[in-house]
């Protein structure tokens, strides 16, 4: 509450300076706001913004970070009766003497005798502290925005370069933003690095890479199984690749030549239709993608199957009958097919763009030899337009390896080393999401190694998109 | 080399009715008409482009279509070799006979036209091929060489008509990208010529040039008019002069005078045409 209105007082506070400033700058040109360096308002803003967004950080830095401030003061000096504890019955009490002191919900925990005096001496102590914070950090902020008239105002003159500063703190609010993504994806890294590390210290990493059992289950009874032969990643290594190539089968072709339909035969008004449907696709959350695909596209196959089994059985190949009659709902087809279907505006999109980008003179030439639309398109257009679609190809690959959700849905739970599409398989991300949901245990293999898979695909991922993205770059060279 | 051109200057059998006929040429060899447009009309969308031109292209000579910028040269040169179909909302009435014959007639293949066209456009296009390919686009998409040799026969007769081949013989099979501005657009050349077209059309051909690869271009266009019917469609006034047998002068999408080279840039008709060339528009 208190934060808010100390906000509110801080904005009405740059206001004022604002109008300050502007009457400031105008009127030491004696009405003549032609003198000036910038135009009236760049004064206006350099001076609101140097009494406004110091003190509103600092505000919001403390509202952010006050309450683990406030916890870490409140443990500083322990009374003996809880230095006594254990280190997690510490957490308890602290915690509850917080809970107490903010009206919260504290645990069941009973308390008497030196720990009851303790905790009612902590709970004040807490209330106490957060009062001095918050109040503190207010203090704090009308300090800084006070310093920041200071700092700004005497300097409003017709010479001064307001708009030029203004500029500098308009640059320094996109660096800000820039650097809070980049320092996002550095720490989700190193927490992926972190946790892989420390997977890697009870599984070898050879062992995770080319190990050929994946049975993260049984390892846990430590006691008769070791930990090393069930976390051998290639089983899941190879369910990813095989998705991904059936998907890859299926999204290149039809993605590759839809965009070749938009960019080289339709005309503008098939475009303007044909491409939004197309791009509905993109629009479809892939949750309804992975029950289309258990719910009505395994179903279907499956029967086809089953069908085709059914002939077979009796004939000359009985086996192959047999076999067929036995495919179930879920299978490395199904969970492929879908994630394909899900590809194709992805690979048409960008590959109508890169179309699009190779010039129109080459086209013309090869139409004013006397070539056709489609000689046009196979012996010039493509082969000019050939890097970036393999950059655009590569994109889907990583799309595709990274997909989860069809796959949980589609694809099945069984590690197996095999290419039968046929085949329930399973994949990095499935095991990931198998792995992690639930109640977890941080210190066993089981849960750490989804940190593992996790940091492989990032790499794997990650190397497909540099790959793409400099095959992009030397080919925008080319034609720029 | 000037007194070559006035031999060969076309004559006008059938002229337009505002271009009287050159008695002063009637005594030399006229060269047969070779396309022979009337009353050509092109729309882009609702805003037309050519009001009714009618213009005679003579055999084996160069004709400069000259005028400002957005006179509609470029397209009465895009419409002979119908390459104004692959822009969407083109319409082209009129009639224009390539030796006797409608372009325009459903009975002519555009493609099977645009192999007897060619074309060479503003900026050189070579595709992202090697040299040797580039020259075998036509040939080879046409069926025109029975056998390996025969093709690489057809590529280096081009490239040596084009005047590339001592530059070039010895990196067929580097990419043509590769080249300069000047030896892309001879390449351009070769490739046209390389499936034996009876008419070369050049949109701009040395716009985008430096002094020295026009002068190379344009010797060579002026060899070439011995086989070929040239059309050319240019900017530079100078260059109209040096290598055209005839010139037309396009405005506002009008034809407003084509006659004999010399006459136009000497005596022309037409205000609109003595101001043009003098420099006073455009």
């Amino acid at each position: 509450m208190l934060i808010w209105i100390a906000l509110t007082a801080l904005l009405l506070f740059s206001a004022a300076t604002y109008m300050a400033a502007r009457r400031k700058a105008v009127a030491a040109t004696g009405g003549k706001p032609v003198l000036l360096h910038s135009l009236p308002g760049y004064y206006g803003s350099y001076a609101a913004l140097w009494v406004g967004a110091p003190a509103a950080l600092l505000i919001l830095l403390f509202a952010m970070f006050g309450g683990r401030m406030e916890a870490a003061l409140l443990r500083a000096d322990p009374p003996a009766a809880v230095q006594a504890l254990t280190a997690p019955q510490q957490d308890v009490f602290f915690d509850d003497a917080r809970a107490i002191a903010h009206g919260g919900q504290p645990s069941e925990t009973i308390y008497d005798g030196d720990l009851k005096t303790a905790l009612d001496a902590k709970a004040a102590k807490s209330a106490h502290l957060q009062n001095l914070i918050q109040y503190g950090s207010v203090a704090l902020g009308a300090l800084l925005a006070l310093a920041g008239i200071m700092i700004a105002y005497p300097r409003i003159g017709p010479q001064f370069r307001a708009r030029n500063k203004v500029e500098g703190w308009i640059a320094g609010l996109f660096i800000a933003c820039s650097v809070t993504a980049i320092l996002t994806t550095a720490g989700i890294v190193a927490s992926l690095v972190w946790e892989s590390w420390r997977f890697f210290q009870a599984v070898p990493i050879h062992e995770f890479l080319f190990g050929l059992e994946w049975n993260p289950q049984i390892a846990m009874r430590a006691d008769q199984y070791a930990g090393t032969g069930a976390f051998g990643a290639v089983p899941l290594f190879v369910g990813t690749f095989l998705i991904m190539m059936i998907a890859m089968l299926v999204a290149a072709p039809i993605g590759l030549y839809s965009a070749i339909y938009l960019s080289e035969y339709a005309s503008p008004l098939t475009r303007s239709v044909v491409k939004p449907l197309l791009e509905i696709l993109a629009g479809v959350p892939t949750v309804v993608y992975g029950f289309f695909a258990a719910l009505t596209v395994g179903p279907i196959f499956r029967s086809f199957f089953n069908w085709i089994g059914a002939q077979l059985v009796g004939g000359s190949f009985d086996g192959l009958g047999q076999y067929l009659m036995q495919v179930q709902n879920q299978m490395a087809l199904v969970a492929g097919a879908v994630m394909g279907i899900m590809l194709i505006p992805f690979v048409s999109s960008l590959s109508d763009d890169i179309i699009n980008a190779v010039p129109q003179s080459l086209r013309d030439g090869s139409l004013a030899m006397g070539a056709t639309r489609s000689e046009t398109v196979k012996k010039v257009v493509l082969p000019a337009a050939l890097p970036g679609i393999m950059a655009a190809l590569l994109l889907a690959v990583s799309r595709a390896v990274g997909e989860t959700m069809i796959v949980t849905m589609a694809a099945g739970l069984q590690a197996k080393t095999t290419l039968n599409p046929l085949d329930t398989v399973t994949t990095v991300t499935v095991q990931i999401v198998t792995l992690l949901t639930g109640d977890q245990e941080f210190d066993s293999p089981k849960t750490l190694s989804a940190f593992g898979l996790g940091l492989t695909l990032f790499v794997v991922t990650l190397m497909l998109n540099i790959i793409a993205l400099r095959i992009v770059q030397k080919y925008r060279e080319q034609y720029d | 080399m000037p007194s070559q051109r006035d031999d060969s200057i076309a004559h006008d059998t059938v002229a337009p009715v505002h271009i009287a006929v050159d008695r002063a040429h009637a005594s030399q060899p006229a060269g047969p008409i070779k396309i022979r447009a009337r009353d050509v009309n092109v729309f882009y969308g609702d805003k037309q482009a050519l009001f009714d031109v009618s213009l005679d292209v003579p055999e084996n000579s160069v004709t400069a279509l000259i005028g400002p910028s957005g006179c509609g040269k470029s397209t009465f040169l895009r419409s002979i070799n119908r390459m104004n179909d692959t822009i969407p909302g083109c319409k082209v009435t009129g009639r224009i006979e390539l030796d006797g014959e409608d372009v325009n007639d459903r009975s002519i293949d555009p493609v099977v036209l645009r192999a007897r066209v060619g074309m060479v456009f503003q900026k050189p296009n070579p595709f992202p091929k090697t040299i040797f390919e580039n020259v075998a686009y036509g040939p080879r998409i046409h069926g025109i060489a029975t056998g390996k040799a025969e093709l690489e026969e057809i590529v280096e007769r081009s490239l040596k008509r084009a005047g590339l081949w001592a530059e070039v013989a010895d990196r067929l099979h580097q990419p043509g990208t590769g080249l300069s501005g000047g030896q892309q657009q001879r390449l351009v050349i070769a490739r046209a010529i390389a499936v034996s077209p009876e008419v070369i059309l050049m949109d701009e051909p040395c716009s985008a040039l430096d002094p020295i690869a026009t002068a190379r271009i344009e010797e060579l266009i002026d060899e070439l008019r011995n086989q070929y019917c040239i059309v050319i469609v240019t900017h530079s006034m100078a260059q109209a002069a040096r290598v055209s047998q005839k010139t037309a002068f396009f405005h506002l999408g009008k034809l407003v005078e084509a006659g004999p080279t010399g006459e136009i840039f000497t005596n022309p008709r037409d205000s609109r045409t003595q101001d043009y060339i003098t420099g006073r528009f455009g």
